[in-house]
C-alpha cells in the first residue's frame, strides 16, 4: 500500500464513519458537526485526487457557511429529536438489510473489476504549477455556460420561492408599520382641526379667604 | 483556447421567457398594489409572445447550440407550443381560485413562468447537466407553489413531502447520470449514444445506471412503485396548483423520458424496456384498482394520472419512433384532459367548499346541465371512450406495442382500461342519476371559467371527431 493509498482509506474511513454516526447521534448539534467533519475528509478526499480548488471551496463553502448558517438555525429552534427519533429502532432491521443488499450490489458494479486503475488507466499526475482553478473556470465560463447561466436562474427561483414562503406581513394592529406614501399625502387639515368655540370670559377668581369674611 | 460565440438565435424563447419572468417578477412589486391584474395579464401575455417567437421560428431540422447542450428539433417546438397552450389554461383557471380562497399573490405567476422556463430548459436539453438543470428549476418553483398557501396544513404537508421525495429521486437520476458518465466518458446525448453502440463501454455499469436513471424518470413521473406521492401531494395541493402539477410538468417528463431513452440510450434498449414493462404494468393495474377506493375526486384524478402514466410509457416501451410519437401524442392529449378535469374542480370551488369530493358532484345535472355535461365530456375522454380524443390516445398506443410484439400487454392494458372506465361512470352516474345533497343552482365562479372549461371540453371532443391534424403532428415531430 502507497501512502497515497493509505492516506485514502483513512479519509473514506473518517468520512464515513462521521457519516453514518451524524444521522445516529441524539444531539442535533453534535450531528452537524459530524457532517462538518464529513466534508472536511471529504475535500480531503478531493485534494488527493488533484481536484485541490473543489476541496478548497467545499471547506470553505460549506463547513465555512453552510454549515455555520445550519448550526446557528439548529440552535435557535427547539428540535425535538426523541419525536424525529421514533421508529428508528423499529425501521433499523428493515433498513439495515435494504442497506446491506444495496451495498453488496453496488460493490459488484463499482468494485475494482469495473473502475479498477487497469479499466480506467492510471490518472497522470500534473505538474506542481497546474492551475486547477483555471481547469475548471474555463470550461465553465465557455462550453458550459448555458448550464451555468441556468443554476443562476435556479438560485433566482430559490430566493423568490424561500421569500413568497416565509415573508409574513403581520397584521398592522401587531406591527406599526410606517407608511410614506401616507405621511407624503397628510395635508395640514387631516392632523389639526380647528374648532370655532365662544370666547370664554375670566371670571374674576374669588379668594378662599374673602368668602369665609363675608 | 478557442471558443467561439455560440448562435443565441434558437434560444431566444427561452431568453425571452426568461427577460419577461424576471422583469414581471420585479414589476409586480410595484403593481401589485395599484393594479391588481397587472401580473397575471403580463403572465398571459409573455406566454404569447414566446409562443408567437417559437412560431415564428419554427424548424424541422435539428439545430444544436451552446456548444451541443441545448437542441432545437421540431419535437422540442411542438412540445412547448403545447406546454404554453396548457400553460394559458392553468393560469386562467387559478387566478379566479386564488382569489376565490384569498391568496392571490403575484409570486404564484412568476413561479409558474419560471416552472415553464424549467420545461422548456428539459424539453430542449442535451446533456446531462442541462437536463437536471431544467428538472431542478421546474421542481423548485412547483414545490414552492404547493406550499404558497401557507395556513393550510394539507398544503404545506403537500409541498414537504413532494420536496422531500423529489429530491430522493433527483439524487437517484444523479447517481444514474454519473455511472453513465463514468461508462461512457460523455455527458452530451448524441455522443453518449454513439460511445454505447461502438460498445467501447462498460455494459454492466450502463445497465447499474440505466437502472438509476429509470428509477428517477418513474419517480418524476408518479408510475408505480414510485408513486406514493402522487395521491397526497395532488390532494393535499391547493386545486390552482393541482392543476399545475398535473398537466404541463407531464409534457416536461416525456421530453425527459425522449431525450434520455431515445436519444441517448437507445443502444441500451434491453436493459431499459423490461424495467418499463413491469413499471407499465403496475401502474395500469393500480391506477385502475385503487382509483375505486377513492371518494375524492382530486384523488381519483392522481390515480387515475397513473394509470395514464403506465398507458404512455406502454408507447416508450415499443422503443420505436413510432411509438414515441405515440406515446407524445398520448401525453399532451392527457395534459389537455388534464386542465379540463381538475378545471371543472377550479370553476365550482367556492371560498369553504373544495367542490373535490365525488358526493359534491352529486346531482349535478339537475343544478347545472350544461357544465355536467362538459364534465361528462371530460371523463369519458381519460376513460378513452369514441369519439372523444382519449380514445385516439389510447388506440393510438396500443397499436404501436402491438407492433413491437407484446400483444399481451395490449391485452392486458385494454383491461385495465376497462376497468378503470368503472369510476370515471360512477362520477357520470352520480352526476346524472343521484339526487343532489343540495338542488340550489350551480354556476362557475365566473362567466370566465365557464367559457375555459367549456371550450376545453369542446376541443376534446372536436379533437376527437378530426383527430389526424393532431396525430400527425405528433408522428412528424419524432
Amino acid at each position: 500500500m502507497t501512502f497515497e493509498q493509505f492516506i485514502f482509506y483513512l479519509l473514506a474511513a473518517i468520512a464515513a464513519v462521521s457519516g453514518l454516526m451524524m444521522i445516529t447521534v441524539k444531539n442535533p448539534v453534535k450531528a452537524a458537526l459530524w457532517l462538518v467533519l464529513a466534508f472536511i475528509s471529504t475535500a480531503g478526499v478531493w485534494i488527493t485526487a488533484q481536484a485541490e480548488f473543489l476541496g478548497l471551496v467545499l471547506i470553505l463553502v460549506y463547513v465555512g457557511a453552510v454549515m455555520v448558517l445550519f448550526l446557528f438555525v439548529v440552535m435557535m429552534l427547539d428540535i425535538n429529536m426523541a419525536v424525529l427519533k421514533e421508529g428508528f429502532t423499529k425501521y433499523l432491521p428493515l433498513g439495515a438489510m435494504a442497506a446491506l443488499a444495496i451495498f453488496a450490489l453496488m460493490y459488484m458494479v463499482l468494485g475494482p473489476e469495473h473502475f479498477g486503475l487497469d479499466v480506467t488507466g492510471t490518472p497522470d499526475v500534473k505538474a506542481a504549477d497546474f492551475s486547477n482553478t483555471e481547469a475548471i473556470a474555463v470550461p465553465l465560463y465557455t462550453v458550459h455556460v448555458y448550464a451555468f447561466v441556468l443554476a443562476a436562474v435556479l438560485l433566482l427561483v430559490g430566493i423568490v420561492a424561500a421569500i413568497a414562503l416565509t415573508l409574513r406581513r403581520r397584521p398592522t394592529t401587531e406591527v406599526l408599520y410606517q407608511n410614506i406614501d401616507k405621511q407624503v399625502k397628510t395635508l395640514a387639515a387631516d392632523r389639526f382641526r380647528m374648532v370655532k368655540m365662544d370666547a370664554v370670559k375670566e371670571q374674576p377668581i374669588v379668594e378662599a379667604g374673602e368668602e369665609d369674611k363675608k | 483556447m478557442n471558443f467561439v460565440i455560440p448562435s443565441f438565435a434558437p434560444a431566444m424563447p427561452e431568453m425571452v421567457l426568461l427577460a419577461l419572468a424576471s422583469f414581471i417578477l420585479v414589476a409586480d412589486t410595484f403593481w401589485s398594489k395599484r393594479y391588481q391584474f397587472a401580473t397575471y395579464y403580463a403572465t398571459q401575455i409573455s406566454l404569447v409572445v414566446v409562443g408567437f417567437l417559437i412560431l415564428a421560428s419554427f424548424t424541422t431540422e435539428q439545430v444544436f447550440t451552446f456548444n451541443d447542450s441545448f437542441v432545437r428539433d421540431s419535437f422540442a417546438d411542438i412540445l412547448k407550443l403545447f406546454t404554453l397552450i396548457v400553460s394559458l389554461g392553468i393560469f386562467l383557471f387559478s387566478r379566479e381560485y386564488l382569489l376565490q380562497h384569498k391568496f392571490y399573490s403575484g409570486e404564484f405567476f412568476v413561479l409558474g413562468l419560471f416552472g415553464i422556463l424549467g420545461m422548456f430548459v428539459m424539453i430542449s436539453a442535451n446533456n446531462f447537466i442541462v437536463l437536471y438543470m431544467g428538472l431542478e428549476i421546474m421542481s423548485l418553483a412547483m414545490y414552492a407553489m404547493i406550499a404558497l398557501r401557507r395556513n393550510s396544513g394539507t398544503a404545506v404537508e403537500a409541498g414537504m413531502k413532494y420536496f422531500v421525495l423529489g429530491a430522493l429521486a433527483t439524487g437517484m437520476l444523479l447517481y444514474g447520470f454519473s455511472m453513465i458518465y463514468g461508462a461512457t466518458g460523455t455527458i452530451t446525448f448524441p455522443e453518449m449514444a454513439q460511445v454505447i453502440n461502438s460498445g467501447k463501454a462498460d455494459g454492466i455499469v450502463l445497465a447499474f445506471g440505466v437502472v438509476f436513471v429509470v428509477i428517477g424518470l418513474a419517480f418524476k413521473l408518479g408510475a408505480v412503485p414510485f408513486h406514493m406521492w402522487m395521491p397526497d401531494v395532488y390532494h393535499g395541493s391547493p386545486t390552482a396548483v393541482t392543476l399545475y402539477l398535473g398537466t404541463a410538468p407531464k409534457l416536461a417528463g416525456f421530453a425527459m423520458v425522449y431525450r434520455l431513452l431515445y436519444e441517448a440510450m437507445p443502444g441500451l434498449v434491453e436493459d431499459w424496456q423490461s424495467l418499463l414493462i413491469a413499471i407499465s404494468i403496475l401502474s395500469m393495474g393500480v391506477g385502475a384498482i385503487a382509483a375505486i377506493a377513492q371518494d375524492n375526486l382530486k384523488r381519483m384524478l392522481a390515480y387515475s394520472g397513473i394509470g395514464h402514466v403506465g398507458f404512455m410509457l406502454m408507447g416508450v416501451l415499443a422503443a420505436t419512433a413510432d411509438g414515441f410519437s405515440a406515446a407524445m401524442f398520448y401525453v399532451i392529449i392527457y395534459a389537455i384532459t388534464g386542465v379540463a378535469g381538475f378545471g371543472m374542480i377550479v370553476a365550482l370551488s367556492k371560498a369553504g367548499n373544495e367542490f373535490d369530493r365525488i358526493v359534491d358532484f352529486k346531482g349535478l345535472n339537475a343544478r347545472n346541465p350544461w357544465l355536467a355535461l362538459m364534465m361528462l365530456i371530460t371523463l369519458f375522454s381519460m376513460a378513452g371512450i369514441p369519439p372523444f380524443i382519449g380514445f385516439w390516445a389510447k388506440i393510438l398506443v396500443i397499436e404501436e406495442v402491438v407492433k413491437a410484439g407484446f400483444t399481451w400487454l395490449a391485452v392486458y392494458a385494454v383491461i385495465t382500461a376497462v376497468i378503470s372506465a368503472f369510476y370515471y361512470l360512477r362520477v357520470v352516474k352520480s352526476m346524472y342519476f343521484d339526487k343532489p345533497e343540495d338542488s340550489a343552482p350551480i354556476e362557475a365562479i365566473t362567466p370566465a371559467l365557464n367559457w375555459g372549461v367549456s371550450l376545453t371540453a369542446i376541443v376534446l371532443l372536436l379533437l376527437g371527431l378530426l383527430p389526424s391534424t393532431i396525430i400527425d403532428l405528433a408522428y412528424l415531430s419524432i
